[in-house]
């Protein structure tokens, strides 16, 4: 058979469901099947604060009943991916444990940015459409239960995110009381929210024009756009607006009857619809793409990616490099120095990556570390490589993992500081070949810091090989190069202790400046 | 025009009226001498009988239900519970005298015209025939007969429904008390003892001046032996039958050796069998449904059939003793329970008085294909069964079974035949390895305890079994087979009108079709899915699924001709289906016919509508096809702005279908195939000969054929079916046989 066939499972708080994909290079990415199945894991972690045994057998039930599923279309691979009803329930680890062993089921807990990347590789996935919707000012605003999330575009590479803690269901839960003392819901609603939303504009639109919003979210989303999973949508703000005055004009009862939902579910469909309302007038936009897209599509299509069997057609790693510039930016970053100390460790990477064990990935968190490596200036000079390491720790990147943003954190703690193999393997978040990852890039890193030192970008030009296990450097530049120099050789030890290779730099008389 | 009331009650008739018309129809065909060979009239008539018990079970049960719960609702028609049955009285029992005339008048002289001879009563046997019985008896019969008797120490026996009994009085031969001797003690007396005295107090044994106590005694006839029983053949070379009745009344004597019998009459009951279940408390859906088997047994007696010349003491105490109406109880002139035809149908020989068997015609589309698959890749594949044959749709599973590019099979199984190859071919699939889902309808009436039989040896073969879901249930024919193949997964889908039963389908009309078009295929997982008890799918690509969707997706594409015909552009909606009383649709088609919509119906049951009300359905046509084959199939047209829209499926429109199953209606895409599906209908419309036309009064009468071409549409539906076989290519050209080797030279 060409291709192959994915089960993608999306362990959401209110809905467990799965999408089996037919994934192939002729014809892309093709749902086969699709169910979902009424699990409340949200309710017992939102209020338990755990997940209960009575929850665990419904999950393990359903999860059987998908492996049937799976049998039945010849599933080559599946991914089960949890969010935050697993990132906040405090026994998770036993529940995955609980569910592997009755499925062979392993359940991934994505963080609130990887869940959010796999929400942008679906509507990635939407091809062509997305491509065109881009080209003009965008966000996408990713609805959920918990929290909203929004991504501006920053010409076709997304820039900025940011989460904030106005979810629908958080806000019924914190706005129930108040209810009953309020006749108009959506007023309660906008003033709560109204300073959330003033602040991020302030902060990240910064006068930027929004046009276009691509409307994400979890089930409540793709209850309330019913059918838009398999029609494009694209709607005028007028039209959403008249959409949504039908939606307020109703009461919950007759809402529920229409979406066929529990009084509970139409309740928070008013919620979600109030924020979107709230959202669209606070950013401006003009028109809605509602590409009705689930996180199941997200999985898949992460996962032909990772197997090459489908080519991304938008580059993700471009828009980890703009975030990470529109972050380093935000912190008075020196432009020319990080954009030359990115492109010496790319040389650098590049001359020596084979053999190394270094992956393509790698090269993308080098570049996005020596684009962020100077961001803690901004707060202290003396300490900078602790704010930088904090900044990155506590700045959404998407499309890096946890794993990859705490990699990217700990190369910019340590390009000026000594690398302490004892420290980094402390509390066992990064892998033992993770650590060794981390120190060849740190490696390099410094390398390409030290060619810069004087923050002049004396070097005009830079290349970079390796000769009979010799990295050999070569700068063009008509500047005296003594403290580059000097600062190289000060870091040579630390390269050659974890690259085992020797590094010669050679100076040449060409060009002025970069 | 918008201000008509169309659910006005007088637009409308009774549902249960209007079955009793389709069982007339069915008679007519029993009487009909001109068109239908006298063994299938026996069919014909047995075929009534049957259809009647079910009725009586299953509606005269339920009204009677409703009278007890003192329900007052009335119909769409406006008759309350009570009117209905009132009136279902009188036209029941005004149908059962035709039904009796047509046997005694018509059918037992052509008969012995034909050379059988039905002995009626015992006391016209011959001598021959009596020592023949008297053997007959003692060897076969007297082993299994159990005589109950009732006195003080034995109440009234569980006379079980639909059994045929034979009720007697018998007097003690010493004149002793009933009972004595026995363990009478202080029990309470039995009614039919009290009866019994009663009756014999008025008046008086048989025997004059005898004035014993009379007690009442039964037994079953057994339905282990063959209700006819052959005697030696007349003089004549005729042939002679008796019913087994009549041979133990004649020798009942002999099971009440200590008595006399005064009289014996056979007698037969009908029980409520219609025990819905409260499925939202079942925890167990399976052992609900099995201990109502239990129960179905014992149900409320709603009618007593006895021959009409009855001892009216006997009758009596079957009255009190059973609590049976008056109106309930049916005096029969001939033999009870006339089911026995089909029995005498069966008998060898009389070829020339039974139409000819019609085979099923194969299926040209899968000539030389390596596989089912292939063939239904080049094309879709539309079957009409019976005639063409089954066989493909067996070969189906069966091929799945085995195709090692075969993940999974799904399938819902709703009534199938005894020794179904279908089951079997599902068993062996799992056995291989396959995925194998099954949704067996457990509730298909008369047929749970079956069902749960093959489920669980489903189950015991490792099929995944899904028992449907709560509240509803499952009449969708719906197969998929989920196949591996070089391009992808493929899923080849078969969805039919009828059941996956072998047997019916050589004798039900219905269609089935093959398809393995993506959207079809992705529609029917969403229906598996959902059956699984997953969510509903957010939208159907091509499929009308009951019970969410599908009535609205029935008032849509009726209101769309309506406009259509309001715009003045051409309009019209044509309906084949087994029954139609749903309230919303019927009311939709008065509005259409209102606006100028022509509708023609084709309905072989229940219709609810009437015709010629002015204003209201002067465009409406409706007509019942009564034939050899039972009309089964359910086929929609609508001109659909020209598009002209075939769909097919499992559902009437009637709320049952609609409302309360798992229904799927699927359309004809293709369009030669719709092609064959329009000329089905086009010649159903034309039938002239087996055809009965709804008239204003609710009555049916055969199409006037005086001057028009005949036209059989069964008749026609066989003849092309065998017309669309290639013949074998005829040899014209003489062969030379070459030898494998050359033969020596020095041999030759």
């Amino acid at each position: 058979m060409a291709g192959t066939t994915f089960a993608a499972i999306d362990v959401g708080s209110y809905n467990v469901s799965m999408e089996i994909f037919q994934i192939s290079r002729q014809s892309g990415m093709k749902t086969l099947t699709k169910v979902r199945s009424r699990v409340e894991l949200g309710r017992d972690t939102y209020n338990l604060k755990m997940i209960s045994l009575e929850r665990l057998q419904e999950l393990i039930e359903v999860l059987k009943g998908y492996q049937r599923l799976m049998a039945e279309y010849g599933v080559a691979g599946c991914r089960a991916c949890a969010k935050s009803a697993f990132r906040e329930a405090r026994n998770s680890v036993v529940i995955i444990d609980a569910v592997y062993q009755a499925t062979g089921i392993r359940i991934d807990v994505l963080s609130n940015s990887e869940q959010r990347f796999l929400g942008y590789k679906a509507i990635a996935s939407k091809g062509e459409d997305f491509r065109e919707f881009i080209k003009e000012s965008t966000a996408i605003v990713d609805l959920g239960g918990g929290s909203v999330q929004i991504s501006i575009f920053n010409e076709d590479s997304l820039a900025v995110t940011q989460n904030l803690m106005i979810g629908s269901l958080r806000l019924r839960e914190k706005l129930a009381d108040m209810e009953r003392l309020s006749r108009h819901y959506d007023e309660l609603v906008t003033a709560f929210v109204q300073k959330e939303l003033k602040l991020f504009k302030r902060l990240y639109l910064k006068g930027r024009k929004i046009d276009n919003i691509i409307l994400v979210g979890d089930y409540f989303t793709n209850l309330i756009f019913q059918n838009a999973k398999k029609t494009r949508r694209l709607e005028s703000r007028e039209q959403f607006m008249d959409w949504y005055d039908k939606i307020m004009k109703k009461s919950p009862r007759q809402l529920a009857d229409d979406l066929s939902v529990g009084l509970d579910m139409a309740e928070a469909v008013v919620t979600s619809a109030i924020l979107y309302r709230r959202i669209i007038e606070e950013l401006g936009a003009s028109m809605i793409w509602l590409p009705g897209i689930e996180l199941t599509d997200g999985i898949a299509y992460d996962y032909a990616n990772r197997l090459k069997l489908l080519k991304a057609g938008h580059n993700f790693d471009k828009d980890v490099i703009t975030a990470a510039y529109e972050i380093a930016e935000r912190y008075g970053s020196d432009r020319a120095h990080i954009r030359f100390v990115k492109q010496a460790a790319e040389k650098i990477f590049d001359a020596m990556s084979r053999g190394t064990g270094l992956t393509d990935r790698d090269r993308l968190l080098l570049r996005t570390a020596a684009i962020l490596h100077s961001c803690g200036c901004y707060i202290s000079r003396t300490r900078s490589a602790e704010c930088s390491y904090e900044i990155v720790r506590s700045t959404e990147i998407i499309g890096l993992t946890e794993d990859e943003r705490e990699m990217v954190a700990r190369l910019v703690k340590y390009v000026d500081r000594r690398f302490d193999y004892a420290k980094a393997a402390a509390g066992q978040i990064l892998s033992p070949e993770r650590i060794v990852a981390l120190a060849k890039l740190t490696a390099i890193l410094r390398l390409a810091n030290a060619l810069d030192q004087s923050s002049t970008q004396k070097a005009a030009a830079l290349s970079a090989r390796v000769r009979n296990g010799v990295l050999e450097i070569t700068v063009e530049t008509q500047e005296d190069f003594t403290l580059e120099n000097g600062s190289l050789a000060r870091e040579v030890g630390f390269f050659k202790e974890v690259c085992c290779m020797q590094v010669t730099l050679k100076q040449k008389a060409g060009k002025g400046r970069a | 025009m918008t201000d008509i009331n169309f659910n006005n009650p007088s637009f409308y008739r009774n549902r249960e009226l209007s079955w009793v018309e389709f069982d007339a129809r069915c008679l007519s065909e029993a009487r009909d001498k001109a068109l239908v060979p006298l063994f299938e009239r026996l069919k014909f008539l047995s075929i009534t009988a049957s259809n009647l018990d079910e009725f009586f079970m299953i509606r005269v049960a339920s009204l009677k239900d409703q009278v007890h719960a003192g329900y007052e609702k009335p119909d769409i028609a406006g008759l309350t519970p009570k009117a209905q049955l009132a009136a279902l009285s009188e036209r029941t029992h005004e149908f059962v005298r035709e039904q009796y005339s047509t046997y005694n008048r018509s059918l037992l002289p052509a008969l012995k015209k034909a050379g059988l001879e039905v002995v009626p009563r015992y006391e016209d046997l011959t001598e021959e025939q009596s020592h023949f019985l008297d053997r007959y008896f003692m060897d076969n019969i007297y082993p299994v007969l159990t005589p109950m008797a009732v006195d003080t120490s034995r109440p009234f026996p569980l006379i079980r429904n639909k059994t045929l009994n034979i009720g007697a009085l018998v007097a003690a031969k010493d004149g002793s008390e009933p009972g004595l001797g026995r363990s009478a003690g202080k029990k309470k007396k039995s009614a039919a003892k009290n009866v019994a005295k009663n009756a014999e107090g008025k008046a008086g044994n048989k025997k004059s001046g005898d004035n014993r106590p009379l007690e009442f005694a039964t037994v079953q006839v057994p339905s282990v032996l063959p209700r006819i029983v052959a005697l030696p053949d007349a003089a004549d070379g005729h042939k002679v039958v008796i019913l087994l009745e009549e041979v133990i009344e004649r020798y009942i004597g002999r099971l009440f050796q200590h008595y006399d019998v005064i009289c014996a009459y056979p007698y037969r009951i009908m029980r409520n069998a219609d025990f819905s279940i409260d499925e939202d408390e079942a925890e167990d859906l399976l052992k609900e449904i099995e201990k109502l088997l239990k129960k179905r047994q014992w149900g409320e007696v709603i009618r007593l059939e006895v021959p009409d010349d009855i001892d009216k003491r006997l009758l009596s105490i079957l009255v009190q003793e059973l609590e049976v109406g008056e109106e309930d109880i049916f005096r029969i002139n001939g033999p009870l329970d006339l089911t026995f035809l089909m029995k005498m149908y069966g008998m060898k020989g009389f070829d020339d008085y039974k139409a000819p068997a019609y085979k099923p015609a194969p299926l040209p589309e899968l000539d030389n294909v390596p596989d089912i698959f292939t063939a239904i890749r080049r094309k879709d594949i539309l079957m009409h069964h019976p005639y063409t044959s089954f066989d493909p749709v067996v070969r189906f599973v069966q091929e799945a079974a085995k195709d090692p590019a075969v993940l999974a099979i799904k399938q819902t199984l709703y009534r199938v035949s005894g020794d179904s190859p279908i089951v079997a071919a599902l068993a062996q699939a799992a056995d291989n390895g396959k995925q194998v889902s099954v949704l067996v309808e457990l509730k298909a009436r008369f047929d749970e305890e079956h069902n749960i039989e093959w489920a669980k040896m489903l189950e015991k073969a490792g099929c995944h079994v899904i028992y449907g879901l709560v509240g509803l249930k499952t009449h969708s024919k719906i197969t998929m087979v989920v196949r591996s193949e070089e391009d992808g997964i493929r899923r080849y889908v078969h969805l039919g009108t009828g059941n996956y039963n072998d047997s019916t389908a050589r004798i039900y009309t219905d269609f089935g079709l093959f398809t393995c078009d993506e959207a079809v295929g992705e529609d029917a997982t969403a229906v598996f899915n959902m059956l699984s008890g997953y969510s509903e799918p957010e939208k159907w690509n091509r499929l009308l699924v009951a019970p969410l969707w599908m009535k609205d997706d029935f008032v849509k594409m009726i209101e769309r001709e309506t406009a259509e015909a309001k715009a003045g552009r051409e309009a019209y909606i044509q309906a084949k289906i087994n029954s139609l009383c749903d309230p919303v649709i019927m009311a939709k088609l008065y509005e259409a016919s209102n606006a100028g919509v022509r509708i023609d119906l084709l309905v072989r049951g229940i219709c609810c509508l009437k015709v010629n009300i002015p204003g209201i359905s002067d465009n409406i046509h409706v007509r019942s096809i009564v034939g050899d084959f039972l009309e089964h199939s359910r086929v929609f047209r609508f001109c659909d702005g020209g598009r002209d829209s075939v769909y097919m499926g499992s559902a009437d429109w009637m709320p049952r279908n609609l409302d309360r199953r798992v229904e799927v209606v699927f359309p004809i895409t293709d369009e030669d195939l719709k092609r064959e599906a329009i000329h089905v209908l086009e010649t159903e419309f034309a039938d002239n000969v087996k055809a009965h036309i709804l008239q204003p009064d609710g009555r049916y009468e055969k199409v006037d054929k005086r001057g028009r071409v005949r036209v059989h549409s069964q008749e026609q539906f066989c003849k092309e079916a065998w017309e669309r076989v290639p013949r074998p290519v005829e040899v014209t050209e003489s062969r030379v046989f070459i030898p494998a080797e050359p033969v020596r030279e020095d041999e030759a």
